[in-house]
């Protein structure tokens, strides 16, 4: 694609914009506790707007409606989760006493309140750490999304796009603070939200309409190619095979790792901070729920879809486009050659008809051989590629924004949370080294947390191959991560009395190890890229079964974390009462049965 | 249903708007409820204030 007048203009604009919202930002820090967590009294419509594009990554719209067009419409479930789990349970359930805990408690970071919560300087630094070195994977994983559309649209090198992100976003999170950084998240929110929405109804209007848009992608189920079929596809619109890999791997890595993990994700459960009562959360809670349908909702459903669009152009399923020489997808755009006919199986035939009738243009001169070709398949440049073949050019142009802005708003919460995790959490309270100018040690320790992110984005696609949704896996791998370390600490802290110090630095430190033992010598699509199962063993996964070999670390580790902080929890001596009323002061019924020294 | 095969799926496509509806019916009924600036909160910020001043300097 050749870079117009229109896509130049389109992103000095947004660049512009943004950059006055960081200005804007930066003129309203003057203390720590606005660079920290906004003030606390952020508008709810910044706060939910920014709370969604911070969740909602590039990653999640091209890395995993790149996985919706390979596994189907069943990644739907995780746009479920998304929004009721995501933004319901998190809102109402655990951003509220989340507020309260954080405000009672002078808590100004996620590992904070954890660290306040159990009286526990090691949770606060060994926290910040933990967040320090792997969120740098999942922010990677984000700069790789961006990364790969700007290779697709402009043709520049994936190093000058990583640092192009990097910088950009690295400067006003540095001198704007969490306000900067909410502000620039709203608006590129906005974008994201208009862009989603004429992509929806845009694919539904070309594929004709709703219902048959579905009916034309049920009807390519003849089309999946056997080695998918092997490994439990049925279709794109019916879930995999029970317990196949693919079922596996879509239901506990995509799913579950994903749905469930964004409940203790330090740098969204730090924005239940920023707002001043309940009442903002309560209505921060409709444009969350909107908002989330819109990114997950439609990037899935247009995922799937993109094989209808494919098959009816090219007479290839999405995978095969990536493969294909682009040269040949020109010559068929320009009709000097037409697609071949892929002959449906006999069973389907009839259904898969009307999407495979190759229209026969006047004047063809041949028709491409539609050879399995040699290249892998990378499912990351699916949506790229469908944005650059089916969208009209001023369309592309905004959607280019929209991954832009929906990189950036997920890259500069991740810059300012790695930062704070590292200078306050870990070097401040976790090393207890008090300093003169805390800000400025935050400016540091973000910038080393770029530069490492940056390092991480560069090496993942050398070291994992391509072609395995990387971008998929690098982000459940930290929301997984993120889920067996911090959410059953993270309950217990809003929700229970009982839960113990000793409890929740034990459950902190085994949810984590099994996790990550998990990732090293079990979990396949891990343990093969990490290699150090190979190094031990000499083999990629001590797995002895498909199933054991794709069952995600959340499905182990989070349950061993809850058993460890309820086991040791009824082993150790319980909180003070004195230090449970001032947790809970205001969270009325705890704090009542607290008072009354009730058990 | 819908167009869509499997149960599963046309499940998850139905759940997803369900839970939206859930999310802008819950922000509708509690629009105004939950506002508690209360006295002590105000002096909490104000003591915060202060010390991320001298902090500052």
């Amino acid at each position: 694609m050749e870079i117009s007048l229109l896509m130049i203009i389109t992103v000095v604009v947004y660049l512009i914009a943004t950059a006055i919202f960081g200005y804007v930002g930066y003129k309203q820090t003057t203390s720590s506790s606005d660079f920290l967590v906004a003030g606390r009294k952020q508008h709810p419509v910044i706060m939910a707007l920014s709370y969604g594009a911070t969740f909602i990554s590039t990653s999640a719209i091209v890395g995993f409606g790149g996985a919706a067009a390979t596994m189907g419409m069943g990644m739907l479930w995780l746009t479920f989760l998304n929004i009721f789990v995501g933004i319901f349970i998190a809102f109402v359930y655990f951003g509220k006493r989340t507020r309260k805990m954080g405000h009672s408690l002078d808590a100004h970071t996620f590992p904070e309140l954890m660290g306040r919560r159990y009286e526990s300087r090691f949770i606060q630094g060994a926290s910040g750490l933990l967040i320090f070195i792997f969120m740098p994977l999942y922010a990677g994983a984000v700069m790789i999304g961006g990364a790969v559309f700007l290779q697709q649209v402009f043709g520049i090198n994936y190093e000058t796009a990583l640092l192009f992100f990097a910088l950009i976003t690295a400067i006003y999170v540095v001198f704007g603070g969490m306000k900067g950084v909410m502000y620039t998240d709203a608006f590129q929110g906005a974008i994201m939200f208009i862009g989603m929405a004429i992509l929806l109804v845009f694919t539904y209007v070309k594929l004709g309409g709703v219902v048959t848009a579905h009916e034309h992608l049920t009807a390519l189920s003849a089309l999946v190619p056997d080695g998918m079929k092997a490994g439990g596809h049925q279709g794109w619109t019916s879930m995999p095979k029970f317990a196949s890999p693919m079922w596996m791997s879509l239901v506990t890595t995509l799913v579950m790792g994903v749905g469930l993990g964004v409940l203790a994700q330090p740098q969204l459960s730090v924005r239940f901070m920023t707002v001043k009562s309940n009442k903002e959360l309560n209505r921060a809670v409709i444009i969350g729920g909107i908002f989330i349908l819109m990114m997950t909702g439609v990037a899935f459903t247009v995922g799937a879809l993109t094989n209808v669009y494919f098959v009816e152009k090219y007479n290839m399923i999405s995978l095969d486009v990536t493969k294909a020489d682009p040269e040949l997808l020109k010559a068929m755009d320009e009709g000097k050659i037409l697609p071949a006919k892929q002959a449906p199986k006999p069973a389907a035939a009839e259904k898969a008809a009307p999407v495979t009738a190759v229209k026969q243009a006047a004047g063809a001169a041949g028709t491409a051989a539609v050879k399995a070709p040699a290249k892998k398949a990378i499912p990351d440049n699916i949506i790229p590629l469908y944005i650059a073949k089916a969208m009209p050019e001023w369309f592309t142009a905004l959607f280019m924004v929209t991954l832009l802005a929906a990189a950036m708003s997920t890259l500069s919460s991740q810059f300012h949370t790695m930062g704070t995790a590292i200078s306050r959490d870990f070097y401040e309270k976790g090393l207890n080294i008090s300093s003169k100018n805390n800000l400025l040690i935050n400016k540091i320790g973000t910038g080393i947390g770029i530069v490492f992110a940056v390092v991480v984005a560069w090496l993942l696609p050398k070291v994992i191959e391509g072609g395995s949704n990387i971008i998929a896996i690098g982000t459940s791998l930290f929301f997984g991560l993120c889920a067996a370390a911090f959410i059953p600490m993270y309950i217990g802290a809003l929700y229970s009395k009982m839960v113990t110090r000793t409890a929740a630095i034990s459950s902190f430190i085994i949810g984590s190890l099994t996790s990550l033992f998990w990732m090293a010598f079990f979990h396949t699509k891990e343990s093969a890229a990490l290699k150090i199962c190979k190094f031990i063993f000499n083999k990629d996964t001590l797995a002895t079964t498909p199933v054991l070999a794709t069952l995600d670390p959340i499905v182990v580790a989070l349950p061993v974390s809850f058993l460890v902080i309820i086991v040791v929890s009824l082993l150790t001596k319980k909180t003070g009462d004195k230090h449970l009323l001032k947790c809970f002061d205001g969270i009325k019924h705890i704090a009542a049965k607290t008072a009354k020294g009730g058990k | 249903m819908l167009g869509l095969e499997g149960t599963g799926v046309a499940l998850a496509y139905i759940f997803t708007i369900l839970a939206t509806l859930l999310c802008i019916v819950y922000g509708w009924v509690n629009w105004n409820k939950g506002d508690e600036h209360e006295t002590k909160e105000i002096k909490e910020e104000l003591k915060w204030e202060e010390k991320d001043s001298k902090l500052a300097k």
